[in-house]
């Protein structure tokens, strides 16, 4: 049967073009990846190319035609042993019909077009977007002997308990082994679990994060440990592109249970290019959970969940956090729930919303503000995404205002999205506008005064706690 | 070894191989003939269909080096792996992937293998081993040594294939991967489709050293070239390397001199290279039409029992096509299904 050649598609946004030349006459015989036809779309003159064998039977859209809409038939060609007779019996091909049934946007738009009647498309309206739901922490059965340790310890004991318990997690990273760690967060796991499992890497966290990406492909567990995540930034590629993205990419059939943790924030000293938080930057980024904690009870916990999560977790620590010390319930299997905030001190008046070392602050305000008899409830979000909003909202709801404490920078940070929340699900209970107390709008000065006004300030989040009860 | 000559002939478009290949099998050149055919005429269809609006976005098609992964395919066992770019619909079918998945999928269908979502760049199959599909020159390289670094880890033979062009191997991370590979000792065959182009960029433009084969050279990696328009050079030279690797002597690199027919995607006016260079490629080594006058010569098969083949491969493109075309969209519900597991 003959087949028609049809005005095609020549860039994702063609919809029409103009026939510049034909190539080939009526009579000529063309077999499959000739070019038979030059078109002109908005952006290049580009080459048509048979697609069958035979005699290019009749042309039906002369050179020098504009605008022709994509898919109208522009010639026909007929096969072995077919002639001209035939070119009445053309059907459109079953797919032009298929492409016009099958309703594929751009050429019902085209086609629209051409008979100036648009059709409108029934837009499909978004569904619901899910909420995260998160499940409350594991009761602590009285009597739990209560030890204290330091996030490091806190930290190590996790990895070490996940490694003990499945043979498919493993730590990788600049100087985790022999080291111990740069932090010493990964002390004696190469005399408990060996050089197989606890892997020194080069300096290459490009490729060290990639490689941790496909082990995690493959069904392995990796933990990979950045020295910091300042250096991260050369393997965001990977946490993002390949990490966060892959399960949804492949309709949910290939996902990526992989933990990427290191310090995060601001180092004491070290300047610009090492002192940073990266907490905004990966709280933005759909398919990845990140995790941000300030007590060693929480560090452990919530790493262990990391860790049996099956989708890419980052792991936000802190340095100035690692040597600090607070109790950690001494139970066989300690784990929290990832995505849920954690009231760290309750009270009515203000709202105050930190994590990892925007708590320290947080708590000394909250005690000089309790000098003044202005009672703060302080909310430790533990985790950033998915953001226990419920939380928040409820504590809003109670006290009417809300401050949020943060290291990064203010411009589309953590904060900002907390006050937008806020003012979506509980605008009606604000006694005023929402506060935001965070890094000053500069690169990390290394000057030690200079270094201290950037960050926030207990003072400052005193000073903006009572602003917003007008105090 | 046989990374001796600095510069290639390839660069001139010369092949550089008069040396005998092995012959194949009667079976082997017949089923690496359907195979290479189900590609082209796939890439065929799909370059019509994107002409009618069927197929969004980004296409890539792989015309002129099918040779190269239906070769390589014939090395592999079960639970080896493969890795590529975006150029991947052939790889997915020399895989075993179904062409209706597939095609489905380049439609942005419910039954396409990422349910819509992935597109022609981002396609997985667990079951057949196959990685991807992935947009970012360059990134599958130290993924690829992941998925080989697990076949360490776990103490098995398997051998992870990773492909990319020409283009890529200029990408830092291509040589992070290389130096860890060696170091660990990971089972990673590094295939380097070298076609010639990285877009509009001849590989002379672009690299200080044009034969690819030698990049490993500075981390003791052995590398040599091949002639990727024949599929019989192609799965010798993969066999030894496949074997290297099974033999825990670390990563191996092929540099495939191959060739793309087609623009680098489908809206590429190809301005970068003349008509008669493609042709010349098209005429003089072709990896389909090889392997056709190799079969007839050695009688292997008929002319007719050729047409069959032939007409069997049409009708399995068509019918991917059909699918594909008639297949629905994802209901909306799927928005917002596959973020988190
Ligand atoms: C990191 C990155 N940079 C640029 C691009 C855009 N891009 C896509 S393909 C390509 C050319 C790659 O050529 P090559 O590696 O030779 O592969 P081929 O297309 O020839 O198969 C470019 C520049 C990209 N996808 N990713
Ligand atoms: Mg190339």
């Amino acid at each position: 049967m003959p087949t028609e050649v049809l005005m095609p598609a020549l860039s994702p946004t063609m919809e029409k073009g103009n026939l510049a030349k034909w190539l080939k006459r009526e009579g000529d015989a063309v077999k499959s990846g000739d070019v038979i036809a030059e078109i002109e779309t908005d952006k290049a003159t580009m080459e048509v190319e048979a697609a069958d064998e035979g005699t290019l039977g009749k042309i039906l859209v002369p050179e020098g035609t504009h605008d022709v809409a994509v898919n109208t038939p522009i010639a026909v060609i007929l096969g072995e042993g077919e002639d001209k007779s035939a070119i009445k019996d053309v059907k459109p091909s079953q797919q032009q019909k298929a492409a016009e049934s099958a309703a594929p946007a751009k050429a019902e738009k085209a086609e629209a077009k051409a008979q100036e009647t648009p059709a409108p498309k029934q837009e499909q309206k978004p569904p619901q977007a899910p909420e995260a739901k998160a499940a409350s922490d594991p009761d602590i059965p009285e009597g739990t002997e209560m030890v204290t340790m330091t996030m490091r310890e806190a930290l190590r004991d996790a990895m070490a308990e996940e490694m003990r318990r499945d043979k498919d997690v493993f730590v990788i990273g600049e100087e985790v082994a022999e080291y111990q760690g740069a932090y010493k967060v990964t002390q004696g796991l190469l005399q408990e679990f060996g050089a197989k499992r606890v892997i020194d890497t080069p300096i290459t966290e490009h490729g060290f994060a990639g490689l941790g990406v496909g082990a995690a492909l493959a069904g392995l567990k990796p933990i990979v440990e950045f020295m910091t995540f300042n250096f991260a930034m050369q393997a965001m590629d990977h946490l993002i592109n390949s990490a966060a993205k892959t399960l949804y990419m492949s309709g949910g059939q290939m996902g990526c249970s992989i933990v990427f943790r290191g310090p995060n924030g601001a180092a004491a000293r070290v300047a610009a290019q090492h002192s940073q938080d990266y907490s905004a930057w990966y709280s933005h980024i759909p398919g990845l959970k990140v995790i941000a904690p300030f007590t060693a009870a929480d560090a452990k916990g919530l790493l262990k969940a990391a860790i049996r999560d099956p989708n890419p977790v980052m792991f936000l620590e802190n340095e100035i956090l690692y040597g600090h010390s607070s109790p950690v319930p001494k139970l066989d299997d300690f784990v929290l729930p990832i995505g849920k905030a954690k009231i760290a001190r309750s009270g009515n008046d203000v709202t105050i919303v930190s994590w990892s070392m925007g708590m320290s602050y947080a708590l000394q305000a909250a005690e000089e503000l309790a000098k003044d008899g202005i009672d703060a409830e302080v909310i430790d979000l533990r985790t950033l995404r998915p953001m226990d909003t419920g939380t928040i909202v409820a504590s809003v709801q109670k006290t009417g205002r809300a401050v949020t404490v943060e290291e990064g920078w203010q411009q589309s940070g953590v904060g900002a999205e907390i006050a937008a929340r806020i003012m979506e699900r509980a605008f009606d209970y604000l006694d005023a506008p929402v506060a935001r107390v965070s890094g000053r709008d500069v690169p990390m000065p290394y000057a030690a005064n200079l270094e201290k006004l950037a960050l926030p300030s207990v003072a400052e989040i005193v000073e903006a706690a009572r602003a917003v009860c007008y105090r | 070894m046989t990374v001796a000559s600095r510069k290639t002939e390839a660069e001139n478009g010369a092949r550089p191989f008069q040396k005998a290949v092995p012959d194949f099998s009667k079976e082997q050149d017949l089923a690496a003939y359907e195979r290479m055919l189900t590609i082209r005429r796939f890439e065929e269809k799909a370059g019509q269909m994107y002409g009618m609006g069927l197929i969004g976005g980004f296409c890539h098609l792989y015309i002129g080096q099918e040779a190269v992964v239906i070769g390589m395919q014939m090395t592999l066992k079960p639970g080896d792996q493969v890795i590529t770019g975006y150029r991947d619909h052939g790889h997915m079918l020399a895989c075993g992937m179904n062409p209706k998945g597939v095609m489905a999928e380049l439609t942005g269908r419910t039954h396409g293998y990422s349910k819509g979502k992935g597109g022609s760049m981002h396609m997985f199959s667990v079951e057949k081993g196959f990685y991807g599909g992935h947009g970012i020159v360059g990134a599958p390289v130290p993924i690829g040594t992941g998925l080989a670094f697990a076949n360490t880890y776990r103490g098995n033979d398997n051998v992870c294939l990773t492909y990319f062009g020409d283009g890529a191997a200029n990408q830092g991370q291509v040589y992070e991967s290389f130096n860890m590979a060696e170091l660990w000792k990971l089972p990673v065959v590094y295939v380097i489709e070298n076609n010639r182009y990285a877009m509009g960029t001849a590989i002379a433009r672009s690299s200080a050293e044009t034969n690819l084969s030698r990049r490993g050279l500075s981390f003791n990696i052995p590398g040599e070239q091949v002639d990727g328009m024949d599929v019989r050079a192609v799965k010798a030279a993969g066999d030894k390397a496949v074997a290297w690797c099974r033999a825990g002597k670390g990563p191996y690199i092929l540099e495939m001199l191959t060739y793309r027919y087609r623009g680098h995607s489908m809206s590429d006016p190809a301005k970068y290279r003349t008509r008669e260079e493609v042709e010349k490629v098209r005429a003089t080594h072709d990896p389909i039409e090889q392997a056709r006058l190799r079969i007839i010569e050695k009688k292997f098969a008929s002319e007719d029992q050729l047409k069959k083949i032939d007409a069997k491969v049409r009708a399995l493109i068509n019918e991917a096509s059909e699918f594909a075309t008639h297949d629905a969209e994802p209901d909306v519900s799927e928005l917002y299904t596959d973020v988190y597991r």
